[in-house]
């Protein structure tokens, strides 16, 4: 059995998607995406969309990272087994701070790497998208807007006409099949 | 949002414009011939769907046998024990931390291309940010194998890090050489992350051109699901830039503490607060060294000319030529501060660099690092292309040099006279470092094959195609 995804629209050019994505955020429509084989520079403002959550995870991975090297030193140096070298004080600040800062470092990557895994919901190996026969094609040199149908301004006669009315071309419905 | 775009033209009067005649300013494009979006695709999917080429199979067996000799050389020293290295007093150190310096600093360009080219906005930085990115994390790779061997038992490496042991002791952080253990395999692991991020969207392009089943699962799993989604470009853009951001403060940390390893020491010729700055610049001139050196036979050999143009390796002559004045600097104003130091170990230590025991290295250093970069000043240099790639392979030997001048000369001139000292390799040393080569190109010449060479996404970014505004921008 299939059921339906949504109705895609595939446009040639960079421009293209750029005005078309203009017109379909202004007709309201909420559930909908663009594929384009590039970030398109603008066309996050263009469908409506604010600025990505990333830097949040970044600065949650980077504080933990610090605390993370702070208390490896202490921990390590100053209070399950002290041992003096160079004379130096069992913990502070200065002496380990190339560790505190490395680990600042790793930490942050790593959330950055996650976060962005998380806010994109990868890894997802499977989804109705790629059942769409050229799909492969927006990673090459096509873009591609696609309006589902779980939008509540989804029609099934009227949206597929609307995407022709904004430039796109192959209008092609995405059904997904059930076993 | 308005998508009206003004020209500088349209707004100012024509009359104006002919009375201030202006220079005409010719943008260079970064792909030639006017290629479209699919000719990228193509190309760069071309290089890892097409049979495996004849030379490739030469090359990979020709690194085998060339990576064979590190392996004989570890087996030989784990089996024997670290003497057989020519590390002896009063030079303990040698080659291992030569060789050790030379490969992390090489690392070091891939990471300046891909994350503070990004950050400084220089488009140019696309064609070759992967392969360097490769060349860093091979590199680092490379680099790891000699503090790993040298501290003697190689089974108890792992106490270098912060794990408990049977002894019931932690490491101690107050040595630079921990410090190290921290500052490299963050870099390690950073450089892998920020890579195969990268990598991503490239993946899922191979992934849906795949045709055989084990590609389809390779490159599918690798790519996690990646959709081209505008909503997956947002985030990846956002993800991107930061990584860039924290790749920035942690190259230039790395090297930093690198160079710790030796300022941290109370020795002439060691213990100055130049050599952060200095270890950085060096790194950096030598990696792109080595980025000339691999992406200039790739180049010929893909044909990738449209992708990688004059004006990337004029760009990339131009960085050495700075970096290696950086580092002509650094070499005179040791000198110099050994003089106005008066301290006179220092000065000896400086004196005894130059026209001591091992004289005959700092000159073949001066000569290729100092003298050899300046010839860039010359167009007609930057544009003969063998002699880029001769000149680019000076700047290694040059660099390699560097670290052996600057760990030798002082460690064979102990403060005592008695414990004077003068080291050579052994055969055992020159394997291990000659076959470190060989499993570099492994390694390279595996990514060639199974992974993008470019990243495609960014490539076409710098396209007159992917202006929204239809290039009037």
């Amino acid at each position: 059995m299939d059921i339906k995804y949504g109705v895609a629209a595939t446009f040639n050019s960079a421009k293209d998607i750029y005005d078309a994505a203009g017109k379909v955020r202004e007709e309201g429509f909420k559930n909908w995406e663009c594929y384009t084989p590039i970030p398109v520079h603008g066309l996050d403002a263009q469908m409506g969309v604010g600025r990505s959550k990333v830097p949040c995870f970044t600065l949650a991975g980077g504080i933990t990272g610090f605390f993370t090297g702070t208390l490896l030193v202490w921990f390590m140096n100053y209070y399950d087994y002290p041992l003096i070298v160079g004379g130096k004080p069992y913990f502070s600040m200065i002496y380990p701070f190339p560790v505190f800062y490395e680990l600042t470092i790793l930490f942050a990557a790593f959330g950055t790497l996650f976060g962005m895994f998380f806010l994109n919901r990868l890894p997802q190996h499977n989804h109705p998208i790629f059942e769409h026969p050229s799909f492969g094609r927006t990673g090459d040199d096509k873009y591609m807007i696609v309006i589902e149908i779980e939008d509540p301004k989804f029609d099934d006669e009227e949206t597929p006409e609307f995407l022709k009315t904004v430039g796109g071309k192959s209008i092609t419905m995405i059904r997904e099949s059930i076993e | 949002m308005s998508s009206k775009v003004t020209d500088q033209a349209d707004v100012i009067s024509p009359e104006l414009m002919k009375k201030v005649n202006p220079a005409k300013w010719e943008e260079v494009p970064l792909v030639l011939n006017k290629r479209n979006f699919h000719w990228v695709t193509e190309k760069i999917c071309g290089i890892v769907e097409q049979k495996t080429p004849t030379w490739w199979w030469w090359c990979f067996i020709t690194a085998m046998g060339i990576a064979s000799f590190t392996g004989l050389g570890l087996v030989y020293l784990v089996s024997t024990g670290v003497g057989v290295w020519g590390n002896s007093n009063p030079v303990n150190w040698g080659w291992a931390i030569v060789n050790f310096v030379f490969w992390i600093g090489i690392g070091h360009a891939g990471t300046l291309i891909s994350a503070i080219l990004c950050l400084l906005k220089q488009k140019w930085r696309t064609s070759i940010n992967r392969a360097s990115e490769a060349m860093t994390v091979f590199a680092v790779m490379c680099a790891g194998i000699f503090p790993l061997f040298h501290v003697g038992r190689v089974w108890f490496a792992w106490w270098l890090f912060p794990l408990p042991n049977a002894n019931a002791i932690w490491p101690q952080f107050r040595s630079p050489l921990e410090w190290d253990v921290f500052a490299v395999s963050t870099y390690f692991t950073v450089s892998i992350l920020f890579w195969y991020m990268g990598m991503i969207p490239d993946l899922a392009v191979l992934r849906d051109r795949a045709k055989e089943t084990w590609r389809k699962y390779f490159y599918g799993v690798l790519a996690m699901g990646w959709r081209n989604a505008n909503n997956h470009w947002r985030n990846f853009e956002m993800a991107y830039l930061l990584l860039a951001g924290l790749s920035t403060p942690l190259v230039l940390s790395v090297h930093t503490i690198v160079s710790f390893d030796f300022a941290v020491a109370n020795l002439p010729g060691w213990h100055t607060t130049i050599f952060p700055p200095y270890f950085v610049a060096g790194a950096i001139f030598s990696g792109f060294g080595m980025v000339l050196t691999l992406l200039l036979p790739l180049r010929a050999i893909f044909r990738l000319h449209d992708l990688i143009t004059e004006k990337h390796i004029d760009n990339m002559c131009k960085i050495i030529l700075a970096t290696g004045s950086m580092v002509g600097y650094a070499y005179s104003m040791e000198f110099f501060i050994a003089w106005y130091g008066a301290n006179s170990y220092e000065g000896f230590a400086f004196i005894n660099r130059a026209f001591g025991n091992y004289w005959w290295a700092y000159w073949i250093m001066v000569s290729c690092n100092v003298i050899c970069p300046q010839l860039f000043w010359f167009k007609s240099i930057k544009n003969n292309i063998p002699l880029v790639w001769i000149i680019s392979i000076f700047v290694n030997v040059g660099m390699w040099f560097e670290r052996f001048v600057i760990a030798n000369t002082t460690l064979s001139r102990d403060f005592l006279p008695s414990s004077w000292g003068y080291y050579s390799p052994t055969v055992v040393d020159i394997f291990t470092f000659f076959g470190t080569f060989g499993f570099f190109s492994i390694l390279f010449l595996l990514f060639l094959r199974f992974l993008p060479l470019m990243p495609m996404a960014e490539v076409k970014s710098v396209m007159p195609a992917a202006d929204p505004h239809g290039g009037k921008h």
